[in-house]
């Protein structure tokens, strides 16, 4: 199986990590990211004004890089993710935004939201299976106790992303028991932490972190999984009870045996 | 200079929000991660625009306190989806030359040697034209 | 040649203020068989039909068009002066120059030209118009109940005192419906059971009512005062002649896990059982999914222990065929499932509960016997936020675009007997409105504050957070304080939307009575009709109709039994004349008109016909009239143009078609 992957600029960057462990456990999967060519970065945030267009075009043009591919196109980064699958959506269903971004793209064939946008959780739960998942462990997490940090950008709008339960997700959690390890259910696994607001509004970043570790250490997690570089960071930055934070693929890879083949490269 | 109707139809228009939706059930307001630290509060944005006090809000500290989650925008129940009507109020102020909350000058300052790339993507996206 | 006179309303200025009359009168002069045109006030008022009958009789008129508002509203009363005046009803056409034109219009001369067009097309089709005579149908007097909650029981037991027969079909073991559910009433706070369950013995006693439950309906033939119907009784597993009701089987039966349905999946419930104490009927059933015999062939110990010999494994499901001659639906409600609201944590914390969960919480018959604790821990809980409009008054596609109607009196029941037996226990309430109208209904909300303490926050809450220490932390705006508040709870209660039964769609669609997206049945008129369903002799009762709680049900409930008595009563009805026909010369018995007939009303005849000289035996579509309902599917259907409907001929409308189209 071969994906397009979309990786973003933080993942060839500071979250190289995120990227590392991702390729090399799909390729233990059995499935194939391949990088679009000249892809430029997404811009982060999704574009809430009705009339932007400029900012929505970098996001068509790997989706369409995609589409003439004919591959499902598959993110890692929470940011990119959902700034692609919004657009995408936007590609599909606003007729408005379809034409404009097409006149500027000016495309051999017009693009109209034909890819299909899933993040490499997707893939595991979706396609690979997290009993085939289970499967393929080779060394199970056993007896740690990780709680999954969601974050905001991958559950809301609940019925745009169409990922989980906005409320109550489970696609991490499932995953942990994939895994081997015992998966952690705290409430604040949804609530921001921060964003981008750390970089002027320290405090209030801050603020919002500790009530997140505060909730899954009350709730008995050693460790904390994310998927999205900027909640890694304000996690890390803001960490007052030492819960260690780490990207959901690095502990996929230490499950699946790959961990050291990562760490010796 | 664009008058207070005008601009309260700007932002509708940049939203896509009819505020008159609005039952005024605080939901917005009750789900807030930032509710504390902003002066105008997420349910008080809706009638702001109802009663075209643009002025206000451009001014409004809560425009730069907002954290784009979704939260409310996930949980209002009248489709008004206060969240949208901030982007499009920060967005009349970024929009205008010189208006910015973020100045490339300010970066060195702000950052340190793990700060992702994203975040400052994400920042001068909201903050900047 | 037809004689017609036209006839042009000028409702007030509903009409007139928009439609040119004198204008419509004018051109009406023109129109080929028009010998009388005139405009009046109010066409409908004796005054006006007054005119209309002078103008039959000095002007030997054969046919009349009366410009007004809709058919449905004054036909009939047209109708009725045409035949007192000696003309057959059938002659009269309405064109509707209301509601089709003045009140979708602003432009009075656009409006003056579409009513025009309208009236010649009604002239049009009166020149085609041929008298026909209404034939007769038998009422059988009998009627039919669906739902055995408190709608189905009061209507059952209106009917059946004014002399006639009554079947109520319930679906369930028991009759008694939500209502047998609840623990208080408000707003007197008398206890639930004490008052239903004198109905209910009173309905399970009447000579002339007869209760099936456990059964479904299974389909609905025929038409107004002549429905065939088949229940389906399902199998109880138990001889209901022979049972006694003692109770021992479910005492020894050893599957007892199964979830009991009426305390809201709160408790446990054997295999054999009844559903609550006070069932009606007191027998039992078997959940065969559930019993141990039917899963592995081993058991049979409620056969063994049962004195009367009352069980038996190899009952089958019954289908009894019966006739009616009405229909009431009364199949009430559930509460939406809170599945798409867990911002509110209903899956995460057993904590947070529904307030129908409440109702069983605080009902001595209930899983805790009466005792307000925490279905976690068993903790009597001393701080309780109640959140209202749970799903209710949402514009999105999680929740019910209407306000359910009864939470925010029953929250303030359950808050106010709270703080009455629980005095140490603190209860706010979340809501958006308060909302009583109804009678001694604010005044018992004003208790809850003033006499009893409960503190009403005006917000919503945003999010519950279920906390390490087993508390819920409940993040809320409160709005008039301007504040945002985080309050520690021991329990949370949701007052979820209200929805109407699952299933109503099926029964609607049987029935064939009009249903609304949100599953509620619709009434022929909202104000002046509200208990009848459009489709003849089905009438409504509950909350099938729409949100209501108990003493508007109960009044809906003798409403709709009057309407079915009124019905009941007639010896016969006068059907439809508009019917469909096939020509026997054009007819090749294809069998597409059956397929589309939703009545039944078409069969096929092999019967000998004169075509031009040859005879020959041909099979032929036949309707039967007393069915037949004139909708037309088999006119349409039909592809070689021999099916006609009286009084909508195929060339009468295209009549009409060609008077729009000159």
């Amino acid at each position: 199986m071969k994906y397009s992957y979309y990786p973003g600029c933080t993942l060839k960057n500071k979250a190289q990590d995120l990227d590392h462990y991702a390729r090399i456990s799909a390729e233990a999967l059995g499935f194939e990211l391949e990088e679009i060519s000249e892809w430029q970065c997404c811009g982060g945030v999704y574009p809430l004004g009705t009339d932007e267009i400029a900012t929505k075009l970098s996001s068509v043009r790997a989706l369409n890089d995609a589409k003439e591919k004919g591959q499902d196109l598959v993110t890692l980064c929470s940011a990119c993710h959902h700034v692609i699958k919004r657009v995408n959506d936007d590609m599909k269903n606003v007729d408005d935004i379809r034409t404009r971004a097409n006149n500027y793209m000016a495309l051999d064939e017009p693009y109209a939201g034909e890819t299909k946008v899933l993040h490499y959780l997707e893939v595991l739960r979706d396609v690979i299976g997290f009993d085939e998942l289970k499967k393929k462990v080779t060394n199970p997490l056993k007896g740690k106790k990780i709680g999954a940090y969601y974050g905001c950008l991958l559950l809301r709008p609940g019925k745009l992303m169409a990922f989980d339960d906005p409320e109550n997700p489970k696609i991490m959690e499932d995953f942990i028991r994939a895994l081997g390890a015992e998966p952690v259910i705290y409430p604040y696994r949804n609530e921001c932490c921060g964003g981008y607001i750390s970089l002027k509004e320290e405090d209030m970043s801050k603020e919002m972190c500790r009530k997140i570790e505060k909730s899954a250490s009350g709730f008995g997690a050693d460790m904390l999984i994310t998927a999205c570089p900027l909640c890694m960071y304000n996690l890390n930055k803001n960490n007052g009870d030492n819960l260690p934070v780490y990207y959901f693929t690095e502990l996929l890879a230490e499950a699946l045996g790959l961990k050291e083949e990562v760490e010796e490269q | 200079m664009k008058t207070e109707k005008n601009r309260a139809e700007m932002i509708k228009e940049i939203s896509g929000v009819n505020p008159l939706k609005c039952m005024k059930c605080g939901k917005c307001s009750a789900s807030c991660p930032s509710y504390n630290e902003m002066d105008i509060k997420p349910h008080q944005f809706v009638s702001y625009v109802i009663n075209e006090d643009i002025e206000s809000l451009v001014n409004s500290k809560s425009l730069w306190k907002c954290l784009s989650c979704f939260a409310c925008v996930e949980r209002c129940p009248r489709d008004v989806k206060p969240g949208k009507l901030i982007d499009a109020a920060r967005q009349i102020v970024v929009r205008e030359r010189g208006n910015t909350y973020l100045d490339p000058d300010e970066i060195p300052e702000l950052i340190d040697p793990d700060t992702p790339q994203q975040l400052l993507v994400s920042a001068f996206r909201r903050y900047r034209r | 040649m037809q004689r017609i006179g036209v006839f042009v309303c000028h409702c007030g200025t509903n009409i007139a203020g928009t439609v040119d009359v004198k204008k419509v009168v004018e051109m009406a002069a023109h129109e080929p068989g028009v010998v009388h045109a005139e405009d009046y006030a109010y066409m409908c008022s004796e005054a006006g039909q007054e005119k209309i009958h002078k103008a039959i009789k000095e002007k030997k008129l054969t046919g009349l068009v009366v410009c007004s508002c809709s058919p449905r509203m004054h036909e009939t009363t047209f109708r009725n002066a045409a035949e007192k005046a000696g003309l057959n009803p059938y002659m009269v056409e309405i064109a509707n120059i209301r509601e089709h034109c003045s009140w979708i219009h602003k432009d009075m001369e656009e409006a003056t030209e579409k009513a025009v067009i309208l009236m010649r097309a009604a002239v049009a089709k009166v020149n085609l118009d041929a008298p026909l005579k209404p034939g007769e149908s038998k009422v059988t007097k009998r009627a039919l109940v669906i739902g055995g909650g408190i709608a189905g029981i009061q209507t059952a037991l209106d009917i059946a005192e004014a002399g006639y027969p009554v079947d109520i079909v319930e679906k369930t073991p028991s009759i008694g419906g939500r209502m047998s559910q609840l623990d208080k009433t408000f707003p007197t706070l008398d206890c639930s059971s004490c008052i239903l369950t004198p109905k209910m013995g009173e309905v399970n006693a009447h000579p002339l009512i007869n209760i099936y439950t456990y059964s479904e309906v299974e389909s609905v033939a025929g038409f107004v005062g002549d429905f065939t119907v088949e229940i389906r009784k399902k199998a109880r597993s138990v001889d209901m002649n022979k049972c006694t009701g003692c109770g021992l089987c479910q005492e020894k039966c050893p599957s007892k896990k199964s979830l009991s349905e009426f305390n809201r999946g709160l408790s446990t419930r054997s295999a054999i059982y009844t559903p609550f104490a006070q069932a009606v009927p007191n027998v039992p059933v078997i959940d065969r999914d559930a019993c141990i015999k039917f899963k592995t062939g081993k058991c049979g110990i409620c056969s063994k222990v049962c004195q009367a010999g009352a069980i038996d494994y190899d009952q089958k499901d019954e289908i009894i065929t019966e006739k009616y001659g009405a229909i009431v639906v009364a199949t009430g409600f559930d509460m939406i499932k809170l599945d798409r609201y867990d911002e509110y944590a209903y899956s995460q914390s057993k904590d947070v509960i529904t307030s129908l969960e409440l109702e069983r919480i605080m009902n001595a018959a209930g899983p805790t016997g009466g005792h307000l604790e925490r279905l976690s821990d068993g903790k009597a809980p001393k701080e309780i936020v109640f959140i209202q409009c749970v799903g209710s008054r949402c514009a999105d596609d999680r929740g019910k675009s209407y306000c359910s109607k009864i939470c925010c009196m029953y929250t303030a029941k359950h808050a106010m007997l709270i703080r009455d037996k629980y005095p140490d226990t603190n209860v706010t309430v979340f809501y958006i409105d308060v909302r009583t109208p109804g009678k001694n209904f604010d005044e018992f909300y004003r208790r809850a504050v003033e006499d009893y303490g409960v503190n009403y926050i005006k917000g919503q809450v945003g999010k519950v957070i279920p906390q390490p220490n087993g508390k819920l932390l409940v993040q809320g705006a409160d709005l008039i304080d301007s504040k945002q508040i985080l309050k520690e709870a021991d329990m949370v209660v949701l007052a979820a939307a209200i929805e109407p039964n699952e299933g109503v769609r099926k029964i609607a669609t049987m029935l064939t009575a009009s249903i609304d997206t949100n599953n509620f049945l619709t009434e022929a008129h909202a104000k002046l009709r509200p208990v009848e369903s459009p489709t003849a002799g089905i009438f409504l009762s509950g909350v099938c109709q729409g949100p209501k709680d108990i003493p508007e049900t109960v009044s809906q409930a003798g409403a709709a039994a009057v309407k079915a008595i009124g019905l009941l009563a007639k010896d016969k009805l006068l059907t439809n004349p508009c019917t469909a026909h096939s020509d026997e010369l054009l007819c090749n018995g294809c069998s597409q008109c059956a397929n589309v007939c939703p009545y039944g009303a078409i069969t096929y005849e092999d019967k000998e016909v004169n075509d031009h000289g040859i005879r020959e035996t041909r099979r032929i579509a036949v309707v039967n009239d007393a069915l037949c309902q004139g909708c037309g599917a088999c006119t349409v259907t039909c592809p070689s143009g021999a099916m006609d409907l009286q009084g909508f001929s195929n060339r009468q409308i295209l009549a009409e078609v060609d008077a729009i189209c000159r």
